[in-house]
């Protein structure tokens, strides 16, 4: 059913830190590695080694320069679903490929329904679904539902593959429906924001903005570097007579 | 947004077949029709062949077309699945029409109430055409009050021109149908001029800074994840028309609206052989100019993604 539950148990989801993600790409290929094997699976590329290359991919990095008064700074912003409370992409779906579970609000495709009319990645405002050319169905980011309900991991491991491949733990996962989560916690501590209010498709996944500058920067009073052209005393006049 | 050939094909070919199919059904239903085999079989045929053409050619741009029955189940919640179930549904009082009406030459009461539900069956189906778009928030050029007036009397103009062409085939045009086809026609004409000035003055909503939490200043795209274009950006990032927007807007007019008219007036004014390829030529002309404003339609609409892709 492409109805949208009227509320939903959990409400699992990223927290994600643009003030310390550094923009390594690893929970790219992380993502990619995991779900080219996983419930989506594959995540087909066309012509990898060649021209136009092409495929699909869950996770995004983008990089942006953010100026205002206060300086310019470089921000680097990981996109990937965003798991709405009012996705669009769901309600859109002719087919019921589409579907948000109740249980801990994760939107998930049926690939065996999904006709590929790409309706849904037009409704999507934050480019979360990318269409498989190869298989001929809409593909997008499953939360890792095959990892973070798997027994087989060890439980340290049953979080989202971007998440666990993220070296400045820049990515948090939790659920956000819960106020006594640490996820919570962090979008409270933190001012965490979703995007694209305006549109009032209630994303799940929030994004910590960049910590305020401030101006404790260290005081440079280190001593001056050993001057390199000595005067007097026996290197100065090693130095005259060598520089003749 | 990608404009793919099949579905602008698709909604201009339903548009005019709906609108044709709502025209006879009307007529048919006013008793302004008598049954004649001739006039009914050619009407109501080119009317399902264009709305069966275009049925057919929008699922050409499906991944898996041959699961498209399954497009006909979440009519509760997508405009798209009840396009379908609509589409599906007007077929059975427009098969009534064409069984009672120009097999059978009747115009008893069944036959007023089938052409009263084949004209209610193609108004709604080209609703739910419209609200496709209109009900996409991404997308401000589509989702706007002018969506669904502006597919409705296209597909009105579309369909009464067409239903001239056809009258002029059997003992000339009736004045009245040649009229109505005049003022729908220049009631779309200054309706997309409407909707293009609306268009052309949207203040997004939502902005770089929205759309990537980042409040206050200027946000710059200084990095794509990819190097080359992704699916978002041959889908929803396409620019081309936009080079050429004002020069294909004048074709479009031209070709649509003004080209028409002037048809249509000289066919009333002259008479004979004249008048009847005048009448014809009036519908392929104005299709044209319906495809190049369908085309338009898309490739004029921004999406909201590419924000993230500073375009």
């Amino acid at each position: 059913m492409t109805c949208v539950p009227a509320a939903t148990d959990r409400k699992l989801g990223l927290v994600i830190d643009l003030d310390t993600c550094v923009g390594c790409q690893a929970c790219v290929t992380s993502c990619k590695e995991w779900n080219t094997g996983g419930q989506m699976a594959p995540l087909t590329d066309i012509h990898p080694y060649g021209g136009d290359v092409d495929g699909v991919w869950f996770n995004r990095v983008h990089t942006y320069e953010h100026s205002t008064a206060a300086g310019t700074r470089t921000v680097n912003f990981p996109r990937s679903c965003l798991h709405c409370a009012e996705p669009a992409c769901v309600t859109v779906c002719p087919t019921g490929a589409s579907y948000k579970r109740k249980s801990d609000g994760i939107v998930l495709v049926d690939e065996d329904k999904c006709i590929g009319c790409k309706l849904c990645s037009w409704a999507c405002p934050y480019g979360a679904r990318e269409f498989d050319v190869a298989v001929g169905v809409m593909k997008k980011c499953t939360l890792c539902v095959d990892r973070i309900y798997n027994d087989n991991l060890p439980e340290e491991d049953r979080v989202p593959a971007c998440v666990a491949a993220c070296p400045t733990s820049a990515r948090h996962f939790g659920d956000l429906g819960d106020p006594a989560s640490a996820v919570s916690a962090l979008v409270a501590e933190r001012g965490g924001v979703a995007l694209m209010p305006e549109l009032d498709y209630q994303p799940t996944n929030r994004y910590l903005p960049p910590r305020a500058r401030t101006d404790r920067a260290p005081k440079m009073n280190a001593s001056p570097l050993e001057d390199a052209s000595p005067h007097g005393g026996f290197l100065g006049w090693v130095d005259r007579m060598l520089s003749r | 947004m990608h404009p793919a050939y099949s579905v602008i094909f698709f909604t201009t070919a339903t548009g005019a077949g709906y609108g044709l199919l709502a025209a006879l059904g009307l007529s048919a239903a006013a008793g302004a029709l008598p049954p004649d085999f001739w006039l009914g079989l050619i009407g109501l045929g080119l009317a399902l062949s264009l709305i069966c053409g275009g049925l057919l050619s929008s699922t050409g741009h499906l991944g898996r077309p041959e699961r498209a029955w399954r497009a006909f189940s979440q009519w509760r919640s997508s405009w798209l699945s009840r396009e379908g179930v609509l589409s599906v549904a007007t077929f059975v009082p427009a098969g009534l029409l064409g069984v009672g009406w120009v097999l059978l030459g009747q115009a008893g009461a069944w036959i007023r109430i089938a052409g009263l539900a084949s004209a209610a069956g193609a108004v709604a189906t080209v609703c739910a055409t419209a609200m496709i778009y209109a009900s996409l928030k991404p997308v401000p050029q589509w989702n706007s009050r002018y969506t669904l007036p502006g597919y409705l009397v296209l597909s009105a103009l579309s369909g009464l021109v067409l239903l001239n062409a056809v009258l002029s085939l059997f003992g000339g045009s009736h004045p009245s149908v040649v009229l109505v086809a005049l003022v729908a026609t220049a009631a779309g004409w200054a309706f997309k001029l409407a909707t293009w000035r609306h268009n052309d003055r949207i203040v997004p909503v939502v902005t770089a800074n929205s759309a990537t939490g980042l409040a206050g200043g200027t946000v710059r795209s200084i990095e794509w994840p990819h190097t080359e274009e992704n699916y978002l950006l041959k889908e929803m990032g396409f620019r081309v028309a936009r080079k050429h927007a004002a020069r294909l807007r004048l074709v479009a007019q031209g070709l649509a609206f003004a080209a028409p008219i002037l048809l249509l007036l000289l066919a009333a004014a002259s008479g004979g052989a004249v008048s009847m390829a005048l009448s014809l030529i009036a519908p392929l002309v104005q299709l044209a100019g319906l495809l190049v404003e369908r085309w338009l339609f898309f490739a004029e609409a921004r999406h909201v993604v590419t924000l993230y892709y500073g375009r």
